[in-house]
C-alpha cells in the first residue's frame, strides 16, 4: 500500500467528510477506487489475452476440437529459422512504416509551417485538411483501390496526361508499396500537421523578433529556433504515427489483401492470415509476441531521439 | 506572418498569391478522394468504368437505391450506432475515473498500461478473444463487440482526459472537501463539470474511431451484428461487379463522420492534438 501525497499531507480525516467506518475507509483509499474499473478492464481484456497469447505460442493448434499440441519454443524457432513469409513481412513492414512516417513527418511539419499564419479561410482549410484522418478507412481504401485501377482508375489517367510511363500501381509488386505509402501519407500527414501546428502556435513571437534583429534569415530561424522548440511535439507525433502505422490493417487488407502475391503483406496481415486463414493459432501467437517486441523496440528508439542531440 | 517587414507592395502581393496557390493545391490534393467518392456514387456502373474518367454525365440515385434495397442498411446502421455508443458509454465509465486517478494520484503504472494498450495491434487481442468469445458464446453479439471496442475507447478517453483533469485547480477541490464533500463527490460534482469541453472531444473521437472500426467486427461480428464497414467491404466480394454500389456504400458510411467533424471540428481537432502530444 503506497500513500499518495495528498493522503500523507492531510492525514486521517476528521469532520463530516470522513464519515464513519466503511465510508471513511473508502474515502481514504479513494484513489484506488477511481482506477479499479480500468485496472480490472486492462487485466481481463488486455493482460489476460497477452498471457494467453504467450501460452498459446508454445503450442500447435488449429482451433478445432483436437487439443493443442505442445511444441515448446518450436514456433519461435520456426519464425527465426528462415520462415520466408515472416522475413518478407518484416521487410514490407519496415519499408512501408519507415518511408511513410518519414514522409508524413517532413510534409506535416512543412504544411504546419505553411499554415502557421493569418489568412482568409484558415478555419475552413484546417477543417478540410483533417477529413482524411476522420474518414472511414474501409470506404477510403475502396475509393483509392479504384483510383489505382490500371485500366480505368483516375490515377492511371493522371499518369497519362502527365506523359508518365503507364503504371500498374497496386497490381505490380514493385509499385504496390509506394502506392500504399502515398495513400497512407494522404491520410495521416494532416495529423502530424495538426500536432505540429499546435506546438507552433504556443511559441513566443519575441524570440523571432530578437532573431530578426540579430540578422537571422527565415530559414535560419526555422532550423535554429522553430525546429528545436517543437521537436518534442514532432517526436511525439512521430511515435504516435509509428505505433499506428505498424498496426495498419484496413487500408492494406481492403486494397491489396497483401498482394500481388505477398508483395504488400505486412506483419499485421501475415499474422491475420496465419490465424484466421490457415488457423495456425499457435504460430500466429508466437508471431504476435515477436511483433510486440518490434513495436516496443521502435518506440524505444524514438523516445531516445526525443532526448538526443540538441 | 508575424509582423515582419514585408518589403515593397508588389513583392508582398506576389508572395501572397503564391501562398494562396500553394494552399489551394494542397486542399485539392487532400479533398479530391472525397469528392471522387461522392461524384462516382452518382454514376452508373458502366459510366464509372469509362476511360478516360467521365466528368459529364446525368446523375442517378440508382446506386443508393440498390444499396438500400439489397442490404438491410437500416439494421447495419443500427448495429454500428449501438456498438459505437455502447463502447463510448462503458468507455467513459471506465476511463473517466481512471484519468482522474492518474491526474490526481499519479498512478503511473496504470498510465503505462493504458499506453501499452494503445501500442499493441488490435489483432493481438483478436486471436485470444476469438477463442474465448467462441467458448463463451459472445461471437456475433452486441456485448462481445462492445467489450472488444473498449480497447479503442478506454485508452483514448483516458489519455485525452488526463490533461483536462490536471488543469482543474486543486484549490477548488480542497475547498469542496473542507465544505464536507467526499472524494467521490469532488470528482462527480467539481471535477467532471469542469472538464466538460474535454468530454466532448473525447466522446467525438471515441465515436468516430469505433464507427470506423473494421478489423474487430470483421472477425467478431456475424450476420446479426455486422457493422457498416464490414458491410461496405462485403460489396467487394461481388468481384467489382457493382462499382456504383461500392461508391454509394462508401459515401453512406463516410457521410455521418464528415458531418460530425464539420459540426464539431474544434473539439475534434483538440482531441486529436491532445491525444497526439500526450501519446
Amino acid at each position: 500500500m503506497t500513500w499518495t501525497e495528498a493522503e500523507i499531507r492531510e492525514g486521517p480525516k476528521e469532520g463530516p467528510a470522513a464519515g464513519i467506518g466503511l465510508s471513511r475507509w473508502v474515502d481514504q483509499h479513494i484513489s484506488w477506487f477511481f482506477i479499479l474499473p480500468a485496472v480490472l478492464f486492462l487485466t481481463a481484456v488486455v493482460a489476460f489475452p497477452v498471457v494467453y497469447t504467450i501460452g498459446l505460442s508454445l503450442f500447435r493448434w488449429s482451433g478445432a476440437a483436437t487439443p493443442p499440441t505442445w511444441v515448446g519454443p518450436g514456433n519461435y524457432a520456426d519464425i527465426f529459422a528462415g520462415d520466408a513469409g515472416f522475413q518478407n513481412a518484416l521487410f514490407v513492414t519496415a519499408y512501408f512504416t519507415g518511408v511513410s512516417v518519414l514522409i508524413e513527418v517532413t510534409l506535416g511539419v512543412g504544411l504546419a509551417q505553411l499554415l502557421n499564419r493569418e489568412f482568409i479561410g484558415k478555419g475552413i482549410a484546417r477543417t478540410l485538411l483533417i477529413l482524411p484522418v476522420a474518414g472511414t478507412p474501409v470506404a477510403l481504401a475502396l475509393v483509392w483501390r479504384h483510383m489505382y485501377n490500371p485500366s480505368n482508375g483516375i490515377f492511371t489517367w493522371f499518369a497519362e496526361i502527365l506523359h508518365l510511363p503507364p503504371q500498374r500501381w497496386l497490381a505490380d509488386a514493385t509499385t504496390v508499396i509506394p502506392s500504399l505509402i502515398l495513400f497512407d501519407v494522404w491520410q495521416w500527414t494532416p495529423l502530424i500537421m495538426l500536432i505540429t501546428l499546435a506546438g507552433l502556435v504556443s511559441l513566443p513571437s519575441d524570440i523571432y523578433e530578437a532573431a530578426q534583429i540579430d540578422g537571422a534569415s527565415p530559414w535560419q530561424a526555422f532550423w535554429r529556433i522553430t525546429l528545436p522548440l517543437v521537436r518534442p511535439a514532432i517526436v511525439a507525433a512521430a511515435m504516435l504515427r509509428f505505433m499506428d502505422s505498424v498496426k495498419t490493417f484496413d487500408q492494406i487488407y481492403v486494397t491489396t489483401q497483401g498482394g500481388p502475391g505477398i508483395a504488400s503483406q505486412t506483419l499485421n496481415l501475415y499474422v491475420f492470415d496465419q490465424a484466421f486463414q490457415y488457423l495456425h493459432f499457435g504460430y500466429a501467437s508466437a508471431l504476435l509476441i515477436v511483433l510486440f517486441f518490434i513495436i516496443l523496440a521502435g518506440n524505444v528508439v524514438l523516445v531516445s531521439l526525443r532526448g538526443g542531440r540538441a | 506572418m508575424i509582423g515582419k517587414s514585408l518589403g515593397p507592395r508588389p513583392a508582398r502581393t506576389a508572395r501572397r498569391t503564391l501562398f494562396y496557390c500553394a494552399l489551394i493545391l494542397v486542399l485539392i490534393a487532400f479533398i479530391f478522394p472525397f469528392f471522387w467518392m461522392a461524384f462516382n456514387s452518382f454514376k452508373t456502373h458502366e459510366k464509372i468504368l469509362e476511360y478516360p474518367p467521365a466528368f459529364a454525365f446525368s446523375p442517378t440515385l440508382s446506386n443508393f437505391r440498390n444499396v438500400v434495397s439489397q442490404t438491410s442498411v437500416v439494421k447495419y446502421t443500427w448495429n454500428s450506432i449501438l456498438v459505437a455508443f455502447g463502447a463510448l458509454g462503458v468507455g467513459m465509465v471506465l476511463g473517466l475515473p481512471a484519468a482522474y486517478g492518474i491526474a490526481r494520484f499519479r498512478h503511473r503504472m496504470l498510465a503505462l498500461g493504458i499506453l501499452v494498450c494503445r501500442m499493441i495491434p488490435g489483432i493481438s487481442f483478436l486471436v485470444p478473444w476469438f477463442i474465448v468469445f467462441r467458448s463463451l458464446g459472445l461471437l456475433d453479439t452486441y456485448t462481445g463487440l462492445v467489450i472488444a471496442h473498449l480497447v479503442i475507447t478506454v485508452p483514448l478517453i483516458t489519455w485525452i482526459m488526463i490533461g483536462f483533469f490536471e488543469e482543474v485547480p486543486v484549490e477548488l477541490e480542497e475547498a469542496a472537501r473542507i465544505d464536507g464533500c467526499s472524494r467521490a463527490g469532488v470528482f462527480l460534482r467539481i471535477a467532471l463539470p469542469l472538464v466538460r469541453p474535454g468530454l466532448v472531444s473525447a466522446a467525438i473521437l471515441a465515436l468516430i474511431f469505433t464507427w470506423n472500426s473494421f478489423l474487430l467486427p470483421l472477425i467478431l461480428a456475424g450476420v446479426k451484428t455486422k457493422t457498416l464497414p464490414v458491410v461496405v467491404y462485403s460489396f467487394i466480394t461481388f468481384d467489382y461487379l457493382d462499382l456504383g454500389g461500392i461508391y454509394a456504400a462508401s459515401t453512406l458510411v463516410t457521410l455521418p463522420v464528415i458531418v460530425m467533424v464539420l459540426l464539431v471540428q474544434r473539439q475534434f481537432i483538440r482531441g486529436l492534438t491532445i491525444g497526439g502530444v500526450k501519446g
